[in-house]
């Protein structure tokens, strides 16, 4: 493997920058791994060559000429193919969108492109981000790099899978119930979902408007913190855009690598951990709150009563958004249309289209939403969830007076084997316990690195108030300086056997 | 006052019951996907419907994590997409517009 692609993507900036190495280069190294590995590891849905080789032509033009460099210009990123981008296929993994080319670029993409970073392409994604294995694409599945028979995490599996595997140092995913979290956690990677409102959702298609959020990916928290900075800040496009500047995550993560958190409150949830937790992860999460308080930190126990509900409000939640949502898939506009005989009612087609368009778990979701938002069921189930909501934000504010920052495990499990879990939606949706009330707080988490169980990487979740993500990072950034500095970096396996 | 907690152990779907909402969806669903929905929404409803064993009458629901009340901006006129672009999108077209299937019955 090209040492190029085991660089962070600060590394890779700075080399960029001081013409050590061309930004053509940096592209060219890692399209040539994707060529290596991704016929097994399968991140991406689709693979912009050209696009990529001239976005990166483009930096060292502009370094050339003597042009002010972005900190992250020349770096390639994964794109979760929910975030539309002008003139390249966008699915959200569904058979719905096969072969739709938007015409507009995303607020993140657009800020992505100025940028300088190389979009190398899009990865596979739980078709419309609905999932915890990406193995919801209507496509294929994608292999987690540690272990091909097992999964990547979802539901932004492709770009966890691409910067875990080196095919990107950076990628870009969608959290609305823990699809950036679960993902980065199962892979060994760092990834974000910041405070509700601090990325623009212009363009990215929606599943539940409430509790979508985009984030980034790093193999480093401080790789993170700088996509972060790109992509964050206030869009008029979106009316759910916080009017203010991006909380400075970046010299956050970089005091954190000091490595101290004299002073820090952190606490540990006691609903989330116990009872259905692997013993493994359980062991990781404790190592990781001793390495805190190893590091100066004041470690307390706090209770979140209303967290128990998370999973059956968000359940809820996110389906009946959703079921409002995806009804503006008709077959009229863009995107497929099946039945148009000329004889069959416009009803007739749209669900004749919707029905070969959509997969299981979109289908399920679209209709507890249209159950769940009914006359007779409103105020039971989705009025009830609404209300649950607000008590588990007062969960949090009573937290936060007692803490700075509180700590879980990212998710319940390692990653677990491709097909284990599909035929059990119940089964499926426990992935999601340990993110899911950051998620329906519109709170900003974190989910770092911290240990192996059965040789699978575990993640340490960091939850901050809302508009603090700087806090995320400090914290997930001193428990990484300390982590690599004992045991050296997580770093998934090779992958290619022949050619090394 | 109505009700409004759900008994999760009587919070059922019949098959009949989904084949309705499926229709609401605009899901042209199979038989065969009604048997397996059927039993799994049951379970998925059963579950969430354990919200109902929270004492929250009194709470404010919360709709939106970020309390933002209308956001407006400049009435002006910008740039928009060209007609010919978004129609390359479409499923079908005619005379520059989207066309759709039949959306009235013969005799109407």
């Amino acid at each position: 493997m090209s040492e190029l692609t085991r660089l962070s993507a600060a590394e890779i900036a700075g080399a960029i920058a001081v013409g050590e190495v061309s930004a053509e280069e940096v592209t060219r190294a890692h399209l040539d791994r994707i060529e290596q590995v991704d016929d097994v590891v399968r991140a991406f849905l689709h693979v912009d060559t050209d696009g990529a080789l001239n976005a990166a032509r483009r930096v060292d033009a502009d370094r050339a000429a003597g042009g002010d460099l972005g900190p992250l210009a020349g770096v390639p990123l994964a794109m979760k193919d929910v975030v539309v981008t002008q003139g390249l296929p966008t699915t959200a993994g569904s058979r719905i969108l096969e072969g739709w080319i938007p015409p507009y670029d995303a607020t993140i993409t657009r800020k992505i492109k100025d940028a300088g970073i190389v979009m190398l392409g899009k990865t596979n994604m739980d078709e419309f981000a609905m999932g915890s294995s990406t193995e919801n694409s209507a496509f294929h599945p994608t292999h987690n790099p540690w272990d091909l028979g097992r999964i990547p995490g979802g539901s932004s599996g492709g770009s966890s899978a691409a910067v875990s595997a080196f095919e990107a140092p950076l990628g870009i995913g969608t959290d609305t119930g823990g699809s950036i979290r679960q993902p980065a956690a199962v892979t060994g990677i760092v990834g974000h979902k910041p405070t509700y409102g601090g990325v623009s959702r212009y363009g990215l298609i929606a599943f539940s408007s409430s509790l979508d959020q985009a984030g980034p990916f790093g193999r480093t928290v401080l790789d993170a913190a700088l996509l972060h900075e790109v992509m964050g800040g206030h869009d008029p496009c979106d009316s759910t855009s916080i009017p203010q500047r991006v909380p400075p995550v970046a010299v956050a993560a970089r005091e954190g690598a000091r490595a101290d958190l004299t002073g820090v409150r952190v606490a540990v949830v006691q609903e989330l951990g116990g009872e259905g937790y692997q013993p493994g992860v359980l062991a990781a999460f404790q190592e990781a709150v001793s390495t805190l308080r190893g590091l100066g930190a004041t470690v307390l126990e706090v209770s979140c009563p209303h967290f128990d509900y998370a999973l059956a409000a968000y359940y809820l939640i996110a389906p009946s958004e959703c079921s409002s949502n995806l009804a503006r898939f008709d077959g009229v506009r863009y995107g497929l249309r099946v039945g148009d005989d000329g004889v069959r009612s416009l009803e007739e087609v749209m669900s004749l289209t919707r029905e070969a368009g959509f997969g299981p778990e979109v289908k399920r979701r679209i209709m507890i939403g249209t159950y769940a938002l009914s006359s007779g069921y409103y105020d039971a189930y989705y009025g009830q969830a609404q209300k649950v909501r607000t008590l588990i934000s007062r969960d949090f504010a009573a937290a936060f007076e007692q803490a700075d920052v509180l700590v879980s495990p990212s998710s319940p499990f390692v990653a677990f084997g491709i097909g284990e879990r599909v035929d059990d939606p119940m089964a499926m949706y426990v992935n999601d316990l340990c993110t899911l009330p950051a998620s329906l707080a519109g709170t900003p988490a974190i989910s770092v690195p911290c240990g192996l169980s059965e040789g699978l990487p575990v993640g340490l979740q960091v939850m901050a108030p809302a508009l603090a993500d700087d806090w995320c990072y400090r914290v997930a950034a001193a428990f990484e300086a300390a982590y690599v500095g004992t045991n050296g970096p997580l770093r998934a396996p090779e992958l290619i056997g022949g050619t090394a | 006052m109505p009700d409004d907690t759900v008994d999760s152990s009587t919070a059922r779907i019949s098959r009949a019951e989904v084949a309705h909402l499926a229709r609401l969806a605009r899901l042209a669903v199979t038989e065969q996907e009604l048997d397996v929905f059927a039993g799994q929404l049951d379970v998925i409803l059963g579950s969430v419907a354990r919200v109902g064993e929270v004492a929250a009458a009194d709470i404010e629901p919360t709709t939106h994590a970020v309390p933002l009340r209308n956001v407006l901006r400049p009435d002006e006129v910008g740039p928009c997409l060209d007609r010919s672009i978004v129609l390359a999108q479409a499923p079908a077209v005619e005379d520059n517009r989207f066309r759709v299937p039949r959306i009235l019955d013969d005799e109407q």
